[in-house]
């Protein structure tokens, strides 16, 4: 068969045993929680967020400290036997993100759970913690694997983990949302086993690392490359796969839904984006990267107008989050960048992870701000939420500064993000990406004013809040917007990190 | 390696392909939750045949087998089961509710409730 590698590929570096860390730890929580439920369960949740935002943090601190990628290789057995945990700028970047996310939605579901204490150690809550940090291991699984089959593990973990969130209240509605989520998810993952057999079956190895040095692979690696990019796409609901996701996102728990808008469909996105750079050949990542644009830039704009046109405010929130998600996808021919240049250096890389992270935190920021008022008022329909500001000035705020990194309207994260796209499609010759991008941060506008201007109106019966709502509960989601705008003040620290550990692969580029 | 066996795995791998298409038939053409669910696991047993060819291909000398496929089949089948197990779970629970086995849209006059 193929060659093997002798020389061991990862070498492993003293912080490697953080990111065992990362993972394990979330799945002691899970099962300290299945031990002590239903009394400890919370306590029991924050102590381990509380562990694992330490754990994520020091992970960030040792990448910058050393200026090189953190690898683990599992039991000592070197790939292609063994499996290997890598975190180099990028995943670090994400796991940090992930850390912060799931911290400040624990924060919100513990003051959730507050406003009805009959419930609080009841069934629903303590499953939620369980999941809750189930999805936190996956993620991190996800970010930090080497290996494809590995990765196609840690996949199906976060499906498990991620369907029942979307149905916690049990209702028929969102068991159907639940339901069609799970067929999407499940034909995505065994399109994504099927590739993975192809190309153990032509190659003999699924490293990533050892991967990405071999060069042209033949029909072999195509075929299951489009596979397994196809069944990520089911999972990352792109724009004709996205069906699923306005129910599932919008019928969830507020908590619930932030983590899965924010986080969940980022794992796919980001194993797109190493099959597409790091192991697809130079050619075929050029076409596959034409294509995921096509459909990125049809998703940013056929879901911005669907979200302009709902009723409910969730549901906007969920067709504004495939919107979104478009903008990742035209990173791909865009970081083709000038010859010779690795894509992870063009300003379109630092552009495209800038939008990924600044997402994550306003729409985590807008599903919690949409919970507080949809749990104030007893309904999320804006046209019944006229001056719903003056009742709730933080969610309001929090919303606004939350769609001003949506809407790419400076100061925030967005603004840089979809700044750097933009010049990126204008250097690079591609005036249709460049009117889409600009044309989706116009309609990301419509829907944002749309809900400010319900918050700021001044209807003739003021509106009445059915239960008081605590002021800690609003923080959390103006915190997580604040974080959004201030990602905006820190444009050139990420440039470096994201480059950390990438320069060892063999480049994807065309020669 | 032998013809003999090149053309065994080639057999096996065929199998598993037209396994695969009938389940992924099945996954997209039929609107029942449980029909799909069942065509989930025909592309699956398919997709781990084609697994099984590949460790038969793969095998070293004196191996019968590539052992790396034939664990990763292992997984694999945990995992689907887990997945099934999920899915009936939640359909059962579906039916419980309103009394259909599939997504098709309720009809009409349901009016989208608020979240709370």
């Amino acid at each position: 068969m193929t060659p093997l590698a002798l020389a061991p590929v990862h070498v492993a570096t003293p912080g490697g045993y953080l990111l065992v860390l990362a993972l394990t730890l979330p799945v002691i929580g899970v099962l300290a929680i299945l031990a002590f439920a239903p009394r400890r369960a919370r306590q029991v949740a924050l102590a381990s967020m509380a562990a694992g935002l330490a754990v994520a943090i020091a992970i960030l601190a040792e990448l910058l400290r050393t200026g090189d990628a953190l690898t683990y290789v599992v039991g000592g057995w070197q790939p292609p036997l063994g499996i290997a945990l890598r975190a180099d700028g990028l995943s670090a970047a994400l796991i940090a993100m992930t850390a912060l996310v799931i911290s400040a939605t624990g924060l919100f579901a513990r003051g959730m759970q507050d406003l009805s204490p009959e419930t609080r150690d009841g069934r629903a809550a303590t499953t939620f913690w369980a999941l809750l940090l189930a999805t936190w291991s996956a993620l991190n699984t996800v970010f930090l694997g080497e290996d494809l089959f590995n990765l196609y593990v840690a996949l199906e973990l976060l499906t498990f983990a991620a369907v029942p969130l979307v149905c916690l209240d049990g209702r028929a509605e969102t068991m159907a949302a639940a339901l069609r989520y799970l067929m999407f998810a499940l034909l995505g993952s065994l399109l994504y086993l099927l590739g993975v057999g192809l190309i153990y079956g032509a190659f003999g190895t699924l490293d990533i690392r050892i991967l990405s040095g071999l060069g042209d692979g033949g029909p072999a690696l195509s075929v299951a490359l489009a596979l397994m990019i196809a069944g990520l796409l089911a999972k990352a609901a792109l724009f004709p796969l996205h069906l699923w996701l306005p129910p599932a996102h919008a019928g969830a728990p507020a908590a619930a839904s932030a983590v899965l808008s924010a986080l969940v469909i980022k794992a796919p996105v980001f194993l797109i984006l190493r099959l597409v750079l790091d192991v697809a050949p130079p050619e075929a990542a050029a076409f596959a990267g034409q294509l995921l644009a096509v459909l990125g830039a049809s998703s940013i704009l056929f879901c911005s107008v669907m979200a302009l046109r709902q009723a409910r405010l969730k549901l906007m929130i969920a067709y504004s989050t495939v919107a979104q998600i478009g903008y990742l996808f035209i990173v791909f021919p865009l970081a083709s960048g000038p010859e010779g240049t690795p894509p992870w250096e063009t300003i379109a890389w630092t552009g495209g992870t800038l939008q990924l992270v600044s997402h994550a935190l306003a729409k985590a920021a807008m599903f919690l701000a949409a919970g507080v008022v949809a749990e104030a008022f007893g309904h999320d329909r804006i046209a019944g939420l006229g001056g719903f500001g003056r009742a709730l000035p933080l969610s309001a705020a929090a919303f606004g500064l939350a769609g001003l990194s949506l809407m790419g309207i400076p100061p925030s994260g967005g603004f840089i993000a979809k700044c750097l796209l933009l010049t990126a499609a204008v250097i690079n010759g591609h005036p249709w990406l460049a009117a889409t991008i600009l044309a989706g941060g116009l309609l990301a506008g419509g829907y944002v004013f749309r809900v400010i201007n319900t918050a700021l109106a001044s209807p003739a019966t003021p509106l009445a809040v059915q239960r008081p709502i605590p002021r800690r509960l609003e923080m959390t989601a103006l915190a997580l917007a604040v974080a959004a705008v201030l990602l905006g003040f820190i444009p050139l620290e990420p440039f470096g990190l994201l480059q950390i550990g990438r320069s060892g692969l063999a480049t994807a580029v065309a020669p | 390696m032998s013809s003999a066996i090149s053309d065994t795995a080639t057999l096996f791998g065929l199998c598993g392909a037209a396994l695969a298409g009938i389940g992924l038939f099945v996954v997209i053409a039929h609107p029942g939750l449980l029909r799909r669910l069942v065509g989930f696991n025909i592309l699956g047993a398919g997709i781990f045949m084609v697994f099984g060819a590949v460790a038969r291909r793969g095998a070293a000398a004196g191996l019968p087998g590539d052992p790396v496929p034939q664990a990763m089949v292992i997984t694999g089948i945990v995992v689907a089961f887990s997945a099934s197990a999920l899915a009936v779970a939640l359909l059962r629970r579906l039916f419980d509710l309103t009394g259909r086995e599939s997504l098709e849209p309720p009809a009409a006059g349901e009016t989208p409730r608020a979240e709370s």
